[in-house]
């Protein structure tokens, strides 16, 4: 089976919306989504109601601390993130606000975990940033039945971890479209790379496509309407930094 | 699931195991035939039992994840591989005979034997750089023939994919490798720079010249590091008539930083298959070994051994590409010998490490046999190299960079089309001739060499005011074919 997974789309329709059909056209036949669904973007409704069908249609999606901030305020968030998430909280309905704040923060399917920032507690958010981070997320999951590879977001960076049989760690910055096989003998973190807000200097849309028959894992750039999700931010009054940045993948 | 047994007469994934053919420190290999594959084949298991060396697991892993990526004549096919999870294995190719390890008896062997040879390593190894591979453990027992000549590169387990993780990175505090072919930089902790291969290469052309290793066989980590600030003593003090241009291209190979060495692997292959053409430095000519004030700058100079940034694969070679310019000597070329020569020159500009083959066609009669000597007595074939160096001297390029060669055929696109395909040229640069007349007798040549070329073709015209020059001659002006 083919999944696609999909991190921090964070409300750019232009950026879900070129990843669903470069996925689509890569012959998905499932969907996850690991959270930060809004926050940032212009279009959180769209995005809320896009990933609400998708999982009524069978796709996986985690919680993501944007998602979280909708319903619990968060303290820790930067201004123009604070910002955006108060503006999203007064578009959304009801019932999607509800649906977010209802999602589970991980999910295991088969020999994988889905989270949104990493496995060693994933209510606390933390980042990603190395071969130490990545190590304290694969060795959370020894408690849980087999989880051979564990796929998260939050960082906006693309990476892959391994920790061989010796817990020895290997990292790794993936190049787009070279599958990659996740060997067998041997625990990986797949960090997945922004839907909506590239920070690895690269602006292109990030997804990934895993392979569950031959195990490959192949990292995704999908280039998109930039100028109207960066417009659409300052034509909504959202701090601007937010739509700069989008510009230059930062 | 059962672990499955690995016996003779055993079955795995469809493959009949035979007999056991070798039992290494890091791998067992079995004869295994497969229905429906005609090529013999062996399986490689990795040992992996307890108290086994964990480098034979890690090193197996970077087999399962490059074998199967590798294409040519080059490497061996791979049919299969299994996972951990049940039973690990990779189906490879059998090539029949022996590596090159069974020539150690006969060292040293004659001087044009090895050019060969290390020709064939190099072209191999060009090969398997273009794949984003380096291959880390080039040595005698990695390298086998083909019937039909080509050498092949077995053995990927210390291996490093540009575009895949590299399993060995942080698994062992020391270089892992074979430490008499280890290039300096591998000490230092560097895995993704291409000429460490034309490094190993160096020491095996020094080996198999001179019967001695040039760092010796020391296993130690201090030993090894030697090497990082101690040449190796030239060729020419152990062996007088060590020809120049060989001790020149292996103690270039054998330079300490990557940068000195040639700047790709297709270079290295294209000086050894024209010897006479090997442009002679000081190293050429040594007999001492560097003087201890210069051996003591760089113990102490720290700069020196510092770690590199991360470097492309790909992207280095494509900043070392041979570029061929086709030159017609012909009267009347002026115009369009002048336009080639801007060509090259924006190309050589932008690509410091590229080297330019100039190459001329002497074209020889379908029936008449040919005389190497014009009515007036002057020998053509000369005439015509220095014609070509005539033709490049504007470019001002180092002579390391630069060489000329004069073909003879019949068939002018032929021969450029084989000279480039022999001597891996990544970018031909042919003009597009004008003249009518003579189109129409002998066919376009730069059109057929731009249709049938395995690389990049840059077919080079006057410039409009030019053409209409010629035009004014009263000939008739022709539409202008894709030439």
């Amino acid at each position: 089976m083919r999944l696609a997974v999909f991190a921090d789309i964070h409300a750019n329709r232009q950026a879900f919306s070129a990843c669903l059909a470069a996925a689509r056209a890569r012959g998905a036949e499932r969907i996850i989504c690991l959270g930060d669904i809004v926050g940032y973007g212009a279009d959180p409704e769209w995005a809320v109601e896009t990933v609400m069908d998708l999982v009524h249609d069978g796709a996986i999606a985690v919680r993501g601390n944007h998602d979280n901030a909708i319903g619990t305020p968060s303290e820790t968030m930067n201004g123009a993130a604070q910002a955006a998430i108060e503006w999203t909280r007064g578009r959304l309905s009801a019932p999607q606000r509800r649906f977010l704040a209802e999602l589970p923060l991980t999910q295991q399917e088969d020999d994988r975990l889905y989270v949104h920032s990493e496995a060693s507690n994933p209510a606390r958010w933390r980042y990603v940033e190395g071969t130490s981070d990545a190590a304290r997320s694969i060795e959370a999951t020894d408690a849980q039945p087999h989880v051979h590879v564990t796929f998260c977001g939050h960082i906006h960076q693309p990476a892959l971890y391994s920790m061989s049989s010796a817990a020895k760690m290997t990292s790794f910055v993936p190049t787009s479209d070279v599958p990659v096989q996740l060997l067998g003998g041997r625990r990986w973190l797949a960090v997945i790379g922004s839907v909506g807000q590239p920070r690895d200097g690269n602006p292109a849309a990030a997804f990934a496509m895993l392979d569950t028959a031959t195990r490959e894992i192949t990292y995704c750039r999908v280039p998109y309407d930039v100028e109207t999700a960066a417009d659409r931010i300052r034509a909504n009054g959202l701090p601007r930094w937010l739509a700069d940045r989008l510009l230059e993948g930062r | 699931m059962a672990k499955p047994s690995i016996e003779p007469g055993a079955e795995l994934d469809g493959f009949a195991i035979g007999e056991r053919v070798h039992q290494g420190g890091m791998a067992t290999l079995w004869s295994v035939t497969h229905p429906g594959i005609n090529v013999p084949l062996l399986m490689k298991i990795p040992r992996i039992a307890e108290g086994e060396d964990p480098a034979a697991i890690v090193s197996f892993e970077m087999e399962q994840m490059i074998v199967p990526r590798l294409a040519g004549p080059h490497v061996p096919l791979c049919f299969g591989s299994g996972d951990f999870d049940r039973q690990p294995y990779v189906v490879i190719e059998r090539i029949p005979g022996k590596t090159l390890y069974d020539r150690l008896g006969d060292l040293p062997i004659p001087y044009e034997e090895a050019r060969v040879i290390a020709g064939k390593i190099a072209t191999a190894l060009a090969d398997l750089h273009r794949q984003n591979v380096i291959h880390h453990d080039i040595k005698p027992s990695s390298i086998m023939f083909r019937d039909s000549g080509e050498a092949v590169l077995i053995d990927f387990g210390l291996s490093h994919h540009n575009q895949l993780p590299d399993l060995l990175q942080e698994e062992f505090r020391l270089p892992y490798g074979t430490a008499p072919y280890m290039a300096p930089e591998r000490l230092l902790g560097v895995r993704d720079d291409p000429r460490s291969d034309l490094f190993s290469l160096g020491v095996l052309l020094y080996f198999f010249t001179t019967g001695v290793r040039p760092f010796g066989e020391s296993e130690t980590l201090r030993g090894m590091k030697r090497r990082l600030w101690r040449d190796p003593y030239p060729p020419r003090q152990l062996r007088p008539d060590y020809p120049p241009w060989l001790q020149e291209i292996v103690l270039r190979c054998l330079e300490i930083e990557p940068v000195w060495r040639h700047p790709t692997a297709s270079q290295l292959a294209f000086a050894l298959a024209h010897p006479d053409q090997v442009k002679l430095t000081a190293r050429s000519e040594r007999l001492q070994r560097d003087p201890i004030t210069t051996v003591w700058r760089r113990r102490f100079n720290r700069g020196l051994t510092l770690p590199k940034p991360k470097s492309d694969v790909a992207a280095q070679l494509a900043s070392g590409p041979i570029v061929a310019v086709a030159i017609d000597t012909e009267e009347g070329s002026g115009p369009l010998n002048e336009c080639l020569r801007v060509t090259a020159e924006q190309l050589l500009a932008t690509l410091p490490s590229a080297r330019l083959a100039c190459i001329n066609v002497l074209k020889l009669g379908r029936i008449t046999i040919d005389r190497t000597l014009d009515e007036e007595g002057n020998n053509k074939h000369i005439d015509r190299l220095v014609a070509l160096r005539h033709w490049a001297s504007p470019l001002k390029l180092d002579e390391s960079r630069l060489t000329v060669h004069v073909l003879e055929a019949i068939d002018p696109a032929s021969a450029i089309l084989e000279f480039t395909g022999v001597n891996q040229v990544d970018h031909i640069v042919i003009g597009a001739r004008q003249n009518s007349m003579m189109r129409m007798f002998l066919g376009s040549v730069s059109a057929k060499v731009a249709t049938e070329a395995a690389c990049t073709v840059t077919v080079v015209r006057p410039p409009r005011s030019a053409m209409a020059l010629v035009r004014q001659d009263g000939r008739k002006p022709k539409a202008i074919e894709a030439s």
